[in-house]
């Protein structure tokens, strides 16, 4: 049990707080700025780089994700510097996955060799739609050409490309996002994350949501019907979905999110950024600050870290179950078993199956097509008794 | 002691809303009775309840000095009375225990029903009444239309009306005078055996119950020992007071005075609100006529939505029920709901105002079951049983009839609206009896069955009327009807708890507006839940609750571990609101929820 977290692997999170706009929808840690002063930024990363790889000795690092915020915001020499301090820090595995979020915009285009030339070998980049009248609605900056023009360049750039959509959008028809969907299968190469739109507090959208002003989402139904045909045109193109929103071509699979839905470790660095952290056999769950500029301020004083609690063993399983039920591939019951110290109950496993939303080999449990759209609710079964 | 001839004791009516408890403000704020510091809004309504929902519950008195422009000191008690329909019965023996009434009616609204309840109530009792025309400082305010239609629709001399606004203090002391002046003082003789009238009694944990007493004649005094006439039980007095409004202790209490004593009693039941106190030695010979004790008439079942609160919720309702004797319960099983009570109450309100307490003071999460009247069934074999829960309704083939209990409602409406009344009352199953204009308001009365009313006739009436309808009713006579149990399937169980009686004829329709109205209040499951309703094994009808389609997190990263596990736990204490039956989780407000019609 003390080495669970090897089943899943190790990474690193890196965030970087910053955007040029903040999307309506968006409820990450993201703040707009005028000026940003790269190299007081570089160090802060670099220094808490130093000090939880010190808590952490010995590991093989499966990946890097630099996340955001904007990432393709910062400069391809701060990106270089940690992913080499890292590779100091910790052995970098033969195969390891170092990802870049990036905004398809022209300016972010011109830096992608400069993030390649210092180690980047994956970007993802937030297309969110193709069609320029919703990406406005979306709140974003770029157009469809724009994005595809970036997208041309990442992928002479990088052997690995993925990139998002958000659908189930405002006045969305089946039609439409089949249409669309086809666009997308045609500029994909190996890996797509496809997101229903989801209304989050605190947002935007949140707030017109509340307010009865957001017009025109689609009921449980026609999402439903979305995320079933979502489910079948990319199955029919060759990139099955391996977890509830990700596609990719067997072997293509994202590594970095691979050990958050697998429970690995991975250590986050940059306001508000999260890690799950295996230190003498014992697991905690940390948190960063989340304002830029008290996590700069935590960084100088010594750590940006706010909060570090233990989690239990019961707590580690139920985050494995929340977390793994989402893969394909399925949970592992004797690994749940052993973390949680007594058996997964037997009476939610079975009324589950009873209903097709799972299916039990005894040794797995693996979510059917009908249990994904409930998922929710399939946890929630496990979690009440 | 106070003369008799400088004692003044009265009560004031008023519709809720017409500034009954503003004005009995002013009276306290303008005579010193409190001092500025101490005073609250609302001083006399002392739950939170009653300060929330504006009303007064509990009788509640005060005694105020006031020195009168002819330079005399009197002393006023005032007993404030509720207002609600509710209550009728507190209100009927405070009366006995005053003199005379302050009539208060908004002189921008006019007469409402429960005005005329009370004032009739108080006429009965022989009152001197003193109109007092409300708020005039509203610009809609119409003191001549208002007087008028006092004189017309009550009957009484309105053109002596008193014009008062209590929010801004105008009026308020002609009002003190008219006191004095217009209302009579109490008859008593203070040689004579004591005889004195038991009002009212509350549970204070510290004191016992405190008994509020008018003394008619003769003198009580602290140590005194006393007899309660009506069961014999003799007491020792081990204090005498006065409320203004705080307790403050005196050395005796003679005629024509109001005020309350303790004697170490236990509980409230062993004081009987009528009952005549006298002397244990040298009694009074005759008693007082007594009151009828108020029955309960709607019934429901309270239970705990965590089973394992069970204990919880019975030593509340035993608290409640020490200071409150028209509140009845008895242990109940449910199939679906497990163990609970089975509660009495006056009506709707007071099971309202209970179970609000019980949640908030008591800090238990109820289910309360459908609130049922009470049933007269009668056997073949010529036995009659009274029914208080529908689940225990007996095997049909044993039942000769049922009969339920009906009301004569006073709806008073303006014009524009009787329409709505009408209708209303027709599809309650109700009959016309009179219909009556005074100005453009009209007075409506109907026999209507109390189980048509008792659950949202309230509401409807308020929500087809915006507001401007009062309402008033007494209990009539049981009366012989074509009645029969509605069951409702959920998922083919049948929820018990959701079973209810309903007139045959309005049986289709009732079971179709649940079934309805469930489909929307239970959840999404992963499979689909048929909702039925049926009489005996005949469903009448049907709805089906379709399965939760999509119900998933989007995006879950390394984040979002934390937060997801935060909203699981949310929804896990969300179903903890729920109950289970077989496969199905029913939230809580459904039970009551379900009952509300909306036509």
């Amino acid at each position: 049990m003390t080495d669970d977290w090897r089943l899943g692997g190790f990474g690193l999170y890196v965030h970087w707080p910053f955007c040029q706009a903040k999307c309506p929808y968006c409820d990450f840690n993201s703040h707009v700025t005028a000026r940003i002063d790269q190299v007081r930024w570089r160090n802060a990363l670099l220094s808490e780089l130093d000090r939880v790889a010190a808590q952490t000795p010995d590991r093989l690092l499966n990946s890097i994700f630099f996340g955001g915020g904007t990432p393709s915001l910062m400069e391809p020499e701060t990106v270089a510097e940690i992913i080499e301090r890292a590779c100091q820090h910790w052995t970098p595995a033969n195969d390891i996955e170092i990802t870049l979020e990036a905004n398809p915009g022209s300016v972010e285009a011109g830096r992608f060799q400069g993030y390649r030339d210092g180690g980047v070998n994956r970007v993802s980049m937030g297309v969110q739609a193709l069609n320029d009248a919703d990406l406005r609605r979306l709140g974003r900056l770029h157009t469809v050409a724009e994005a595809q023009a970036a997208f041309d360049v990442a992928r002479a750039c990088f052997d690995r490309v993925s990139f998002d959509l958000i659908y189930a959008r405002q006045d969305q028809s089946l039609a439409e996002w089949r249409t669309e969907l086809g666009t997308a299968l045609d500029m994909a190469i190996d890996h797509l994350s496809l997101y229903q739109l989801t209304i989050e507090d605190g947002t935007a959208f949140g707030d017109r949501f509340a307010a009865g002003k957001l017009r025109g989402l689609p009921d449980d139904d026609l999402s439903a019907d979305m995320y079933e045909l979502t489910q079948e045109l990319c199955e029919a193109r060759g990139l099955p979905m391996y977890e509830v929103s990700n596609h990719a071509r067997p072997g293509a699979e994202s590594r970095h999110n691979l050990i958050y839905w697998q429970a690995g470790d991975y250590v986050g660095i940059g306001p508000g950024a999260h890690g799950r952290v295996t230190i003498n056999g014992k697991r905690f769950a940390t948190e960063s600050t989340r304002a830029p500029g008290a996590w700069l301020a935590g960084v100088d004083a010594g750590s940006g870290e706010t909060l570090r609690t233990q989690l239990s063993g019961l707590e580690r399983a139920e985050e494995y179950l929340m977390m793994g039920l989402r893969l394909r591939r399925g949970l592992d019951v004797s690994r749940y078993e052993t973390l949680a110290g007594q058996p997964l109950p037997e009476q939610p496993r079975k009324k589950l199956v009873d209903l097709g939303m799972i299916n039990d080999t005894g040794s797995e449990i693996v979510v059917q097509k009908q249990g994904f759209m409930v998922l929710n609710a399939v946890i929630s079964e496990f979690l009440a008794s | 002691m106070t003369p008799l001839s400088h004692i003044r004791n009265f009560s004031i009516v008023a519709h809720i809303d017409h500034g009954k408890s503003t004005l009995a403000d002013r009276l306290i704020q303008e005579t010193n009775t409190v001092s500025l510091r101490e005073m609250k809004e609302q001083m006399l309504d002392s739950m939170d309840i009653e300060r929330e929902r504006g009303i007064t519950i509990k009788a509640q008195t005060v005694r105020i000095n006031y020195t009168a422009d002819n330079g005399e000191d009197y002393v006023l008690n005032l007993i404030d009375t509720p207002g609600h329909v509710d209550f009728a019965y507190e209100v009927s023996r405070s009366m006995r225990a005053v003199e005379g009434s302050l009539l208060v009616v908004d002189s921008t609204q006019g007469v409402e029903a429960q005005t005329l309840a009370n004032v009739y109530q108080a006429i009965d009792a022989d009152h001197e009444i003193v109109p007092v025309l409300n708020k005039i400082d509203l610009p809609a305010t119409d003191c001549d239309r208002v007087a008028e239609q006092i004189e017309d629709v009550i009957g009484i001399d309105a053109s002596g009306a008193i014009r008062v606004s209590a929010k801004t203090g105008v009026g308020i002391h002609e009002t003190l005078e008219a006191i004095v002046h217009h209302l009579p003082a109490p008859k008593g003789d203070r040689d004579a055996p004591l005889k004195a009238m038991l009002v009212d009694s509350w549970y204070d944990s510290y004191l016992g119950v405190i008994v509020l007493v008018r003394i008619m004649d003769g003198v009580l005094k602290k140590g005194d020992r006393v007899r309660m006439m009506q069961n014999g039980s003799v007491h020792h007095v081990d204090r005498i007071g006065v409320f203004r409004p705080a307790m403050t202790t005196v050395d005796e209490l003679g005629p024509g005075e109001i005020g309350f004593l303790t004697a170490s009693i236990k509980q409230v039941r062993d004081t009987r609100v009528g009952d005549t106190i006298t002397h244990e030695k040298n009694g009074c010979a005759k008693a007082l006529p007594g009151f009828k004790p108020a029955q309960p008439v709607v019934f429901c079942g309270l239970f705990p939505v965590d089973s394992a609160e069970f204990e919880d919720l019975r030593d509340a309702i035993e608290k409640l029920a020490l200071n409150d004797a028209s509140f009845s319960f008895e242990m109940e099983t449910s199939a679906a709901l497990g163990f609970g009570f089975r509660c009495g109450f006056l009506g709707l309100l007071h099971l309202e105002v209970v179970r609000d307490r019980i949640e908030r003071e008591y800090d238990i999460d109820l289910i309360t079951t459908a609130p049922s009247v009470v049933y007269h069934v009668y056997m073949r074999d010529g036995e009659m049983t009274e029914l208080h829960n529908p689940a225990d309704m007996p095997d049909l083939t044993h039942v000769d009839h049922l009969e339920e209990p009906r009301i004569k409602a006073t709806i008073l409406v303006p014009d524009d609206y009787l329409g709505d009344v009408l209708k209303l009352c027709q599809d309650r199953r109700g009959i016309q009896l009179d219909l009556t204009y005074a100005g453009s308001r009209a007075m409506v009365v109907y026999d209507l069955p109390l189980n048509e009313v008792v659950f949202d006739f309230y509401d409807r009436l308020k929500s087809v009327t915006k507001g401007y309808a009062s309402f008033d009713y007494q209990l009539t006579e049981y009366r012989q009807d074509n009645l029969v149990k509605m069951s409702i399937l959920v998922n083919d169980e049948p929820v018990d708890a959701l079973s209810m009686m309903v007139h045959r004829d309005r049986a289709e329709a009732r079971g179709r507006a649940m079934v309805e109205k469930l489909k929307d209040l239970i959840p999404r499951h992963m499979f689909k839940i048929p909702i039925q309703a049926a009489i005996g094994g005949k469903v009448i009808a049907r709805e089906t609750l379709s399965a939760m389609r999509k119900d998933v997190t989007a995006k879950c990263y390394g984040g979002d571990a934390t937060r997801k596990k935060k909203l699981l736990e949310k929804q896990k204490k969300g179903k903890k609101r729920m109950r289970q039956f077989g496969k199905v989780d029913i939230p809580q407000e459904a039970f009551i929820s379900a009952l509300k019609m909306d036509s």
